[in-house]
């Protein structure tokens, strides 16, 4: 059996990776998708936790599906809103949307 | 049934956003000869779910119907009735201001059920003691006030809707991240039971306990607007509409802070650990008020400026959740501080924005410059504004004053005196750009000589606030022994 540190190690690397892309990435699309990646680490991380360590209990797995659905609404919402600025302002790169100060 | 019950205060809420929704549906198939009365139908809807919720938590202390609810997922206590009551009164005075404001916009009904389905939102993570629903609640919160920020849809507001939704969704990972690993090392979500293993905790499991903790902090430190998770604060409270904004300020920022509380004094509040987070916040606490402030300084715009003296606030709140972590009086004077000033702060900084609201939309700007000889134009509303500002900076005889006493008070008593320092070295930065508002209204030449009347509800939720921080300037004992039994909660 893959020992559990090899999941933890898993999700924190994709979680570094969803970090990395949202300071780095400009496009908004881009930033949601890191964000997304950012909640699948802890997806990953809920159920490892949960297999291995507390087989008997199914807490871990159903925060699991808590966290995709809800993830699912919220980028629902972020794409409306990108798709609003783009109408707007003909853009989605996150430094051209400069009216405020950022 | 006793499920429902203590769930009441929420439920309505809920139940009334949907009401408001149907109704607007049926005013839609009425034709336009029921339009006239559409708005203050709607208005009136949504202030009467928050009075129904109002009601709905006296009864629950008259009748002592208090416990957990949906098999431990929530705790109805002193704690979380004293926020049932905070938010709810909150949601209804931004209710109020909100009406003039929405003339003009078709989407009345949709804002209200959003004001209200966030407003339950707030009151669940106050009251849940369950991990799943803490971030549940917190999801709901944040998902109607990312809606409502963004709800002008001209340029500025859904720029501001963006990055606030970017920032929150980002925050929320990195705390769910914390609370994976909170799962991981004690194989329960409810914060009992973390509490419980944590206190029998060995030195193993400690490493990975700080970093859960340091997740934590900083997913709850975005909605609690404290520095360094402070980016999005300026921006947002500048694009927001005004209410949006006021409501952002108060009710999300206490929000922040009463998940905090039950998550760090319930989880992580064992002896081990909580002299760790103790330091980390009183030094996050002298940071952000010295950088709020600051920065504050230099501001033109007021919604700006509001927003980083936000900041410089949340900092003071802090300083009583660092005085939390020394033995058991420091507990209850610490949280019992943070619980009266936030209940000040509510009442000071809704009257601040409800003033920024009637005078900017006469204005048209929202230049501290051009708020010159506002006092000429309308005397009652450079009173009101300034009596915030007053109790902001903390002069007596305001709320702000007694609330500011009480949590150095507490620093002094928990050997926090440093902190204390700082904090009243800040209240003196502070004075400065607060009052600078002040003389511009007084003393500067209006640009105009017309008056500025604000509309009947707006002067109504306006005096209702400064009524409130004055009463609580004067007679604080009620609010004290209120915000001191709901501290007793994690005695």
């Amino acid at each position: 059996m893959i020992p559990i540190e090899n999941f933890l190690v898993l999700s924190s690397i994709l979680f570094s990776i969803g970090i990395y892309g949202v300071l780095a990435r400009r496009n908004a699309v881009l930033i949601i998708m890191s964000v997304e990646l950012m909640l699948q680490a802890v997806s990953i991380n809920f159920i490892a936790f949960a297999v291995y360590l507390y087989p008997e209990q199914f807490t871990g797995l159903i925060f699991a599906i808590f966290v995709i659905t809800i993830a699912a609404a919220e980028v629902g919402l972020a794409l409306g809103i990108i798709l609003r600025i783009f109408r707007n302002k003909g853009t989605s790169n996150v430094d051209e949307v400069d009216m405020l100060k950022w | 049934m006793d499920s429902v019950n203590r769930f009441g205060p929420e439920l309505i809420l809920l139940a009334m956003a949907a009401v408001i929704i149907l109704a607007d549906i049926g005013w839609a198939l009425a034709g336009t000869g029921a339009e006239r009365m559409r708005r203050p139908a709607l208005g009136a809807l949504a202030l009467t779910g928050t009075a129904a919720s109002i009601i709905w938590s006296a009864l629950l202390i008259a009748f002592d119907e208090q416990g957990e609810a949906f098999s431990g997922m929530i705790r109805v206590d002193d704690f979380a009735l004293f926020f049932n009551f905070l938010f709810a009164g909150t949601a209804a005075i931004v209710i109020l201001a909100s009406i003039d404001f929405l003339r003009r916009n078709r989407f009345v009904a949709e804002y209200y059920a959003l004001i209200l389905a966030s407003t339950a939102g707030m009151m669940l993570l106050a009251s849940t003691i369950d991990l799943i629903a803490i971030f549940v609640a917190l999801e709901l919160t944040g998902i109607s006030l990312y809606i409502l920020v963004a709800f002008m849809k001209d340029g500025r507001s859904s720029e501001a809707g963006l990055k606030y939704l970017l920032l929150g969704a980002i925050s929320s990972a990195v705390a769910l991240y914390g609370m994976a690993y909170l799962f991981g090392i004690t194989g329960s979500t409810s914060l009992d039971e973390i509490g419980l293993v944590v206190s029998e905790a060995n030195g193993e499991t400690r490493s990975a306990l700080v970093l859960a903790m340091v997740f934590l902090i900083a997913g709850f430190g975005f909605k609690m607007a404290i520095v360094p998770f402070q980016m999005w604060v300026p921006d947002v409270y500048e694009g927001a509409p005004t209410p949006v904004t006021a409501f952002l300020s108060v009710g999300s920022k206490a929000a922040g802070f009463a998940v905090v509380m039950r998550i760090f004094l319930t989880a992580l509040g064992d002896g081990s650990i909580s002299s760790d987070w103790a330091t980390v916040f009183a030094i996050l606490a002298a940071i952000s008020m010295s950088l709020g402030n600051i920065t504050a300084l230099v501001q033109g715009n007021i919604k700006r400026m509001l927003g980083y003296s936000s900041i410089a606030q949340a900092g003071t709140f802090l300083i009583g959740l660092a005085v939390v972590a020394a033995a058991d009086p420091q507990l209850l004077l610490g949280t019992s501080a943070v619980l009266f000033f936030l209940g000040t702060y509510a009442f000071t900084n809704l009257g601040a924005f409800i003033a920024v609201i009637a005078i900017s939309s006469k204005i048209g700007s929202d230049q501290i410059a051009d708020y010159a000889g506002v006092a000429k134009r309308s005397p009652l509303l450079a009173l009101g504004l300034t009596i915030c500002l007053l109790s902001l900076t903390g002069i007596p005889p305001t709320a702000g004053f007694i609330a500011k006493v009480y949590v150095f008070n507490a620093a002094v008593q928990a050997d926090l005196v440093w902190l204390a320092i700082v904090g009243v070295l800040n209240s003196v930065v502070a004075a400065y750009y607060y009052l600078r508002v002040v003389l511009n209204m007084y003393t500067a030449e209006p640009a105009s000589e017309e008056s500025i009347q604000p509309g009947y509800y707006l002067g109504l939720a306006m005096v209702v606030a400064v009524v409130g921080l004055l009463v609580i300037g004067i007679f604080p004992s009620p609010l004290l022994e209120a915000s001191e039994a709901a501290a007793r909660v994690f005695g």
